[in-house]
């Protein structure tokens, strides 16, 4: 085949573009103008009050109070056994927690979905535990899950035994599910109520029951954002205080990262100990989101090849 | 090609076919349950206080094409969803023969449903789309493959089977979804709206081919819709719902030339809709010829209305455009009849030219001619005695609560 650089009869030729255009005009075709600036105060905010911390807080993370090396608190944190089974009682509590809520919350979403009578009443009873905050919460539970509080009286009158439900591991638990709870159901309603209908409807009338319908539809299309409200209460966990110590044995079984770096920089005064375990669990807590991140967006694509197979 | 055209040329067609469609077509293929007729029998649904169903009978025997047809708000999407089991009926039972359907829930009612946003499960590919009816049946997997092919190699997608919904143009998606409903082969094809959301050049494209599937398939399908070209098109049936109400049913050539009531006739292309004063009544009661006035405008019409027509109380009277003749030059002989006119406006439609015009007391005309007019000449109107239907005013169906708002719909229609 002969080629040539002249364009052939009739061929339409791609006009050039203008070469010297303004420097304006080539910036706000790549969306760069002054309507940008808007973001500036929001942007000076951000770095001021939370990148200029950070960062100052990783650095003196390296500068030990009492000399050594500039990893010298980090191993001194990873050092002591006491201290880092805090990594450990904290993955083995906020996971759990997390999983606990996205599991209730899942069923209770997909049950309100859709608006019917009552669904405000029903959403705000779900909603309060988080206008009342984990101190309130935490001191509801000392009544209730007491020795002597009704749930320990009721399981007694039962046959099934009192059972310790505060003051340790499931005390914490317990709280720590009923703040996280109204979040994930929040966020998961969103998910469910943005499944179209009418693919619940066809489904039905291709011979899909409730069941099925659930688990073929409604529930793939609802993982990515299931996934979402899991990563969101694991973070929330992650970063749990009050209730570790006023419902939990913070001495021992719910020894979580927050109760060091609390006791580092309030009872010792020592902010680059305390920073430095900070910078530990905000590392972890990355390591996991992306974990997730990247099984989400597995998962989304995952779902489109399946349907290809 | 306006909607009017469109009409014409089926009501030209549905004069030509005899008999009807479905009973030359008798290949039933096996497999598949038969049935004779589906009844829904006096059937109401209450939103709270108002009803979008109220005491509807419908029937739907084999093989035949049932257009539903109204305006939105007129239940007709209801009726279907009702039939599907995706809404619950107030009262009122439906029937499959001898089998009372409308307790079992939707997964049993075995009806195929095309919805008007296609509804296709965005996380499956058109394969699995089309096969999930099957899967539901438990067919299994080398016959659900092949059965799932053949629907897809019906509405000519069968390249596309590995796509997933997302990636294909609506007219596609809408082919899919038609495939997912025909795969499972079922008794009765529901169709809600499955065209509104097509363009217009898609949507003549994909009537035809809903109208070959019809015909290949040897379906009975009930079909809603709010246009009268795709109803007057598709069904070999027309019910025409008012308020939840039946309103008028027939053939597509019955109700297209004998509009029941101005309300149906708004529906059928009778673009001329407006209020007049019956005058002198001749010939007996039923299909009298009457004198109607509107706004010093005398048109000699047929009155359509069950009851006798009383000289002096209002009436509404209904001209197609397609019927407004265009008489010889003013100046000429003309007839008795002839309305003098002024066009107003002359819009260019290919083979002929649609014309507002308006007589010297101000009443408004819609019509088509194909001579050459131009705007702001003097035209000689008439209209054939047969051709202006003039109805009663009063409500032949429905209290006057319920037909508050349709008086605003019959005017909207005449806007149109």
């Amino acid at each position: 085949m002969a080629l040539s650089t002249e364009p052939r009869p009739g061929a339409v030729v791609a006009p050039a573009p203008p070469t010297g255009r303004p420097l304006r005009h080539r910036l706000a075709e790549r969306g760069v103008d002054r309507g940008l600036l808007l973001l500036l105060p929001a942007a000076v905010c951000t770095v001021g009050l939370f990148v200029y911390p950070f960062l100052y807080g990783v650095s003196i993370s390296f500068q030990p109070l009492r000399g050594g090396g500039a990893l010298t608190n980090y191993t001194d944190f990873l050092a002591d056994a006491y201290q880092r089974d805090s990594i450990l009682k904290t993955l083995r509590l906020a996971v759990p927690v997390a999983a606990v809520s996205v599991a209730a919350a899942t069923p209770l979403a997909f049950q309100l979905r859709r608006d019917f009578r009552g669904r405000g009443a029903i959403t705000l009873v779900l909603m309060l535990p988080i206008t009342f905050g984990s101190v309130l919460v935490a001191q509801g539970m000392a009544r209730v899950f007491s020795p002597y509080g009704w749930l320990n009286l009721l399981l007694s009158d039962l046959g099934l035994g009192t059972h310790q439900l505060i003051y340790n591991y499931w005390g914490t638990l317990i709280a720590a599910v009923l703040t996280s709870l109204p979040f994930s159901f929040l966020l998961l309603m969103g998910f469910f109520g943005g499944i179209e209908r009418s693919l619940e409807d066809a489904a039905a009338t291709l011979g899909a029951g409730r069941a099925t319908r659930f688990w073929r539809i409604v529930l793939p299309l609802a993982l990515p954002g299931i996934v979402s409200a899991f990563t969101l209460a694991l973070v929330e966990a992650f970063a749990i205080f009050p209730s570790a110590i006023l419902v939990g044995q913070p001495d021992n079984a719910t020894h979580v990262l927050t109760l060091p770096i609390y006791q580092a920089a309030s009872q010792r005064s020592d902010y680059p100990a305390a920073a430095a375990i900070a910078v530990v669990m905000t590392v972890l807590e990355l390591a996991i989101l992306g974990l997730l991140q990247f099984a989400r967006s597995r998962l989304y694509r995952g779902a489109a090849a399946g349907g290809k197979g | 090609m306006s909607a009017a055209d469109g009409a014409t040329h089926t009501a030209d067609l549905t004069v030509t076919t005899t008999p009807a469609p479905w009973v030359a077509r008798t290949s039933q293929r096996p497999g598949r349950e038969t049935f004779t007729a589906l009844r829904m029998q006096q059937v109401s649904r209450w939103y709270g206080k108002s009803p979008a169903l109220l005491d509807l009978d419908l029937e739907l025997r084999r093989g035949e094409f049932v257009a539903l047809l109204g305006p939105s708000g007129c239940g007709k999407s209801t009726a279907l969803a009702c039939l599907a089991g995706l809404q619950p009926l107030t009262t009122g039972t439906i029937w499959r023969d001898e089998e009372r359907i409308d307790v079992l829930p939707p997964e049993r009612r075995g009806f195929g449903m095309v919805f008007q946003n296609y509804a296709l499960f965005p996380h499956l590919s058109v394969q699995r789309n089309v096969e999930f009816g099957l899967r539901m049946r438990k067919v299994g997997r080398p016959d659900r493959e092949r059965r799932a092919r053949e629907a897809l190699a019906l509405v000519q997608l069968t390249e596309h089977a590995a796509k997933l919904p997302s990636q294909l143009s609506g007219g596609q998606q809408q082919r899919v979804a038609i495939a997912r409903a025909l795969a499972v082969d079922p008794d009765v094809v529901l169709m809600d709206e499955p065209l509104s959301n097509l363009d217009a050049a898609l949507r003549v494209e994909m009537r035809t081919e809903i109208k070959r599937l019809y015909q290949e398939r040897d379906l009975s399908v009930l079909y809603v819709t709010h246009d009268q070209e795709e109803a007057l098109s598709l069904a070999t049936r027309l019910v025409v719902l008012r308020s939840g109400r039946l309103e008028q049913t027939g053939t597509p050539e019955e109700v297209y030339t004998h509009p029941a009531s101005a309300y149906v006739a708004s529906f059928m292309g009778y673009r001329n809709l407006f209020p007049a004063q019956l005058g002198r009544v001749s010939g007996d009661a039923r299909r009298a010829s009457v004198e109607v006035t509107a706004l010093g405008t005398t048109l000699t019409g047929t009155w359509r209305s069950p009851g006798d027509p009383v000289p002096g109380t209002s009436v509404s009277v209904a001209v197609r455009p397609e019927d407004v003749v265009v008489g010889a030059s003013p100046s000429g002989p003309s007839a008795p009849d002839a309305l003098a006119a002024v066009a107003e406006v002359v819009e260019y439609h290919g083979r002929e030219l649609a014309v507002r015009a308006r007589t010297a007391a101000g009443l408004v005309l819609h019509l088509k001619t194909d001579r050459p007019v131009v705007a702001g000449t003097r035209l000689a109107l008439s209209v054939p005695p047969e051709r202006v239907l003039v109805y009663a005013d009063s409500p032949t169906a429905g209290s006057p609560a319920a037909d508050a708002p349709i008086a605003a719909e019959v005017s909207r229609g005449a806007e149109h």
